[in-house]
């Protein structure tokens, strides 16, 4: 039994051919992360839901999940059955490292999931309100230290996004990237910098227990049973969204981009995808077709500018 | 209740024969897994996640902390037979390790390695549940100035693993720098020498690194010697057990690696690989048999396993009082913890308090179960150096790459891993050490982003570095550690120094 069990490990982990799996769904990030979790979520409600009786989930780590989009673009041209979990760090990371390989060398199917980005101070902060952190930036941009997840990422264009709506040169902006939210977490609640920024669901629980203050969240509307404002009703002019999508392979054709749609758009109506919504505060934010198309491409405009703003790209 | 009720309630829930079957299968499978290089405990519990949506969340978490536990250990395995360390952690337990091994005490050192990691896994869990919360006090009051300070203990204290030539081993460590800048800049998110290559973008992988250079550039080396290889391997000599000498001089370190892997261990950008290092330089600075380090010494291999495992439970730490993962196993085990609708966090304590100590319990049960598990496989172990020589280098070759391309199906990744043997196999022949390449590939990076946080934060003020007291006080050790052995042997006492370094392999 334990060799059976490792056998199916390896062959998961290198995704041998021979197990021809009905979708094979790429991560390009490392296991535990967002993308990751987003796949593995994609894996059992497909299985769950009858709709892939055999789902494998292959991880290609690294630069903001372009390795793994240039990989995945290279590999599985014309295959109607993989799938690559991507998002907004990825627009991101496509602009600042100038990868050859763009969203345009894949299929881009939906957008699944969002999440409102949180601003938030540590409970002991002299910072009380998004005006208090508003009047320090502009008093002196530098003092104020940003702690976030990776360069150019969502957190980083936030807080640049931030900066420019309130009149603030955003080349200013003092951000210290950290490697995922964990670390910039502990750096917040240490109060080695002076505000966090992040995705609501790292700091929730810090929020509940009070060891944080949340000044604002980044959507169009308040989290639900949140007391905190939305950007805008604070008075900065920002709305901003980290998303996660799924893309098919490059080259299908009309018919099995209309099969792989028809299956997305069947599994995110599935009650086992909308529990998983659930229990993992992702909201809802699902959009396909050309509806999708003409929102990613307004993202990407809207992302190279702001990363042009805060010096990043040239 | 108190936390002592609390706990063995935990045991209790534990001890449910179901759960210690989960744990069971957990350690099999962790150690299993940890074996490989490559394949860590981080892609093995993303894997087994969904195997666990069946399981009541008591027995799925006990079964995830058996797979981290077991999967902690079974790197040092390999490390030790086969000098192919499965995991960055165990990368310095090759390096006494492998050496005992050769010299026919693979048995002694397995046994050192399993006791010290049941031990320090015991203290460490222990004191995961009486001073988790004093413990993340210290490490959230570590920033980027006392993370620097850290690394600059770790770099001076560390280069006491670099062998008889000083400048040898600088010449080594910086190797290991230079290979360390490729890839993306963390800070600013720009590409270093990556030149238009993809497959650098994200750096050169410690455990392809580590692998090519031990397992390749030796395989290599022995093929390069043909049968007039320069030492032969002893499968056995003398007992496979400990003797009552090697108890002896393996209890201190043990105690000494939990105290050094635990706390750091839960500091959010500590990691385990630190905690050997430290525990590594501190034995070889107190050991009574300085003559043996490089040669096969039990203390270099009973310290810095005692600090990997102790480190384990370390993680814990942050994870249940603030919710964070400060690892990738540890962040995985956290999307299990949502997965039942449980945020961890603050106030995890005090909302799910059986769930907790269970898991807290099911630990020592996991631990115990470690030993239960190797302590008499090690017989088995010993003999797959009887095997002759060819086959085993074939085996080590074809274990390496499969470990390497299941972790990353890349052809470049496999040309990177078959490239560094190589260089693994040039600095053997020119008698360059190999361990500080790899070091300064870890460090590196750590050291350089702290650096530049902490200098970003005070916005280029340099004295940040000096003026926190922690930061101060881990650089006076650091300068201690470097003044002291210079002012000993200018004061004429450096006879035992120098010998010491006459006698270093």
């Amino acid at each position: 039994m334990k060799h059976v069990f490792l056998a199916s490990l390896i062959a998961g982990s290198i995704a041998l051919p021979a197990y021809a799996a009905d979708y094979t769904i790429m991560a390009p990030a490392a296991p535990g992360g967002g993308w990751d979790q987003t796949a593995r979520s994609l894996q059992t409600a497909f299985q769950q839901e009858g709709i892939s009786k055999n789902v494998q989930v292959m991880n290609v780590p690294g630069a903001g999940g372009t390795i793994g989009l240039a990989q995945f673009a290279s590999q599985q041209k014309g295959k109607d059955n993989a799938l690559i979990v991507g998002g907004y760090v990825m627009v991101g990371a496509i602009l600042t490292n100038k990868s050859p390989v763009t969203l345009k060398d894949v299929t881009p199917i939906a957008r699944l999931t969002g999440e409102d980005e949180a601003i938030v101070v540590p409970a002991s902060s002299p910072i009380k309100s998004m005006a208090d952190l508003v009047a320090a930036l502009k008093k002196d941009p530098g003092k104020v230290s940003w702690g976030g997840g990776s360069a150019g990422g969502v957190d980083h264009i936030a807080a640049g996004l931030i900066a420019k709506a309130s009149g603030v040169d955003p080349t200013k902006i003092n951000y210290i990237a950290f490697s995922g939210g964990g670390e910039a977490l502990a750096a917040i609640l240490g109060s080695q910098v002076t505000v966090g920024i992040s995705g609501y669901g790292e700091f929730e629980s810090q929020v509940k227990s009070g060891t944080l203050r949340l000044l604002a969240t980044s959507g169009e509307k308040r989290i639900p049973g949140v007391d905190a404002p939305t950007l805008k009703e604070a008075g900065v002019d920002v709305a901003v969204q980290n998303w996660r999508m799924v893309a098919a392979a490059p080259g299908l054709s009309a018919e099995q981009k209309a099969k792989v749609t028809a299956d997305v758009q069947k599994l995110a109506t599935s009650k086992t995808w909308q529990e998983t919504l659930k229990t993992k505060g992702w909201q809802d934010t699902f959009l396909a077709g050309p509806a999708f198309e003409a929102q990613l491409a307004k993202d990407i405009s809207a992302t190279e500018g702001i990363l042009k703003d805060i010096g990043l790209v040239k | 209740m108190s936390t002592f009720e609390f706990l063995m309630q935990g045991v209790v829930v534990a001890m449910q024969p179901m759960n210690l079957l989960y744990a069971l299968i957990g350690v099999t499978l962790g150690t299993a897994v940890g074996v490989l290089p490559g394949i860590g405990p981080a892609l093995t519990v993303a894997l087994l996640l969904p195997v666990t949506y069946q399981l009541d969340p008591a027995g799925s978490l006990i079964m995830f902390a058996g797979i981290y536990y077991g999967g902690m250990y079974g790197g040092s395995t390999t490390s030790i037979l086969l000098n192919t360390p499965g995991e960055s952690a165990s990368i310095v337990t090759a390096l006494e390790g492998n050496k005992m091994a050769r010299a026919g005490r693979g048995g002694p050192a397995l046994a050192t390695a399993a006791i010290g990691s049941f031990v320090a896994g015991l203290i460490a869990t222990v004191g995961l549940a009486f001073i988790a919360p004093y413990i993340v006090k210290l490490a959230l009051v570590f920033g980027p100035c006392e993370y620097f300070a850290l690394m600059v203990l770790a770099f001076i204290t560390v280069s006491s693993a670099f062998g008889d030539s000083t400048l040898r081993g600088l010449t080594s460590l910086f190797i290991g720098l230079a290979l360390s800048l490729i890839g993306i800049d963390q800070l600013t998110g720009q590409t270093r020498l990556a030149f238009g290559v993809p497959d650098l973008l994200d750096g050169v992988e410690v455990t392809t690194l580590a692998v090519a250079m031990f397992a390749i550039g030796e395989t290599l080396f022995i093929a390069a010697h043909g049968s007039f290889g320069p030492d032969k391997v002893e499968a056995v000599k003398g007992s496979i057990w400990m003797s009552a000498n090697d108890w002896a001089r393996s209890w201190k370190p043990w105690l000494r690696g939990t105290a050094i892997g635990f706390p750091i261990g839960a500091m959010p950008a500590g990691g385990a690989e630190i905690g050997t290092f430290l525990s590594y330089a501190t034995e070889k600075r107190l050991t009574k048999h300085p003559e043996e380090f490089g040669n096969g010494a039990i203390e270099g291999v009973a310290g810095p396993e005692a600090a990997n495992n102790a480190s384990a439970a370390g993680t814990l730490v942050p994870l249940l009082t603030l919710g964070l993962p400060t690892t990738a196993t540890a962040a995985i085990m956290l999307a299990g913890f949502q997965q039942y609708g449980l945020q961890p966090g603050p106030l995890l304590f005090a909302t799910n308090p059986q769930l907790v100590w269970g898991l807290i319990a099911s630990l020592l049960i996991a631990n115990f179960m470690l030993l239960v598990l190797n302590l008499p496989l090690i017989g088995l172990w010993v003999r797959l150096l009887t095997i002759p020589k060819p086959w085993l280098y074939a085996g080590i070759l074809v274990f390496a790459t499969l470990g390497t391309i299941g972790a990353n199906p890349s052809v470049f990744e496999l040309g990177m891993l078959l490239a560094f043997g190589v260089m693994g196999y040039i600095m053997r022949v020119l008698g360059y050490p190999i361990a500080p390449v790899v070091v300064g590939l870890i460090l590196g990076p750590l050291a350089e982003q702290q650096l530049r946080r902490a200098l970003a934060i005070s916005q280029g003020d340099f004295t940040v570095l000096f003026t926190s007291p922690i930061a101060a006080v881990l650089l006076a050790i650091a300068a201690l550690a470097l003044i002291v052995p210079l002012i000993l042997r200018a004061r004429g006492r450096g006879e035992v120094l120098s010998q010491m370094a006459a006698n270093e392999d």
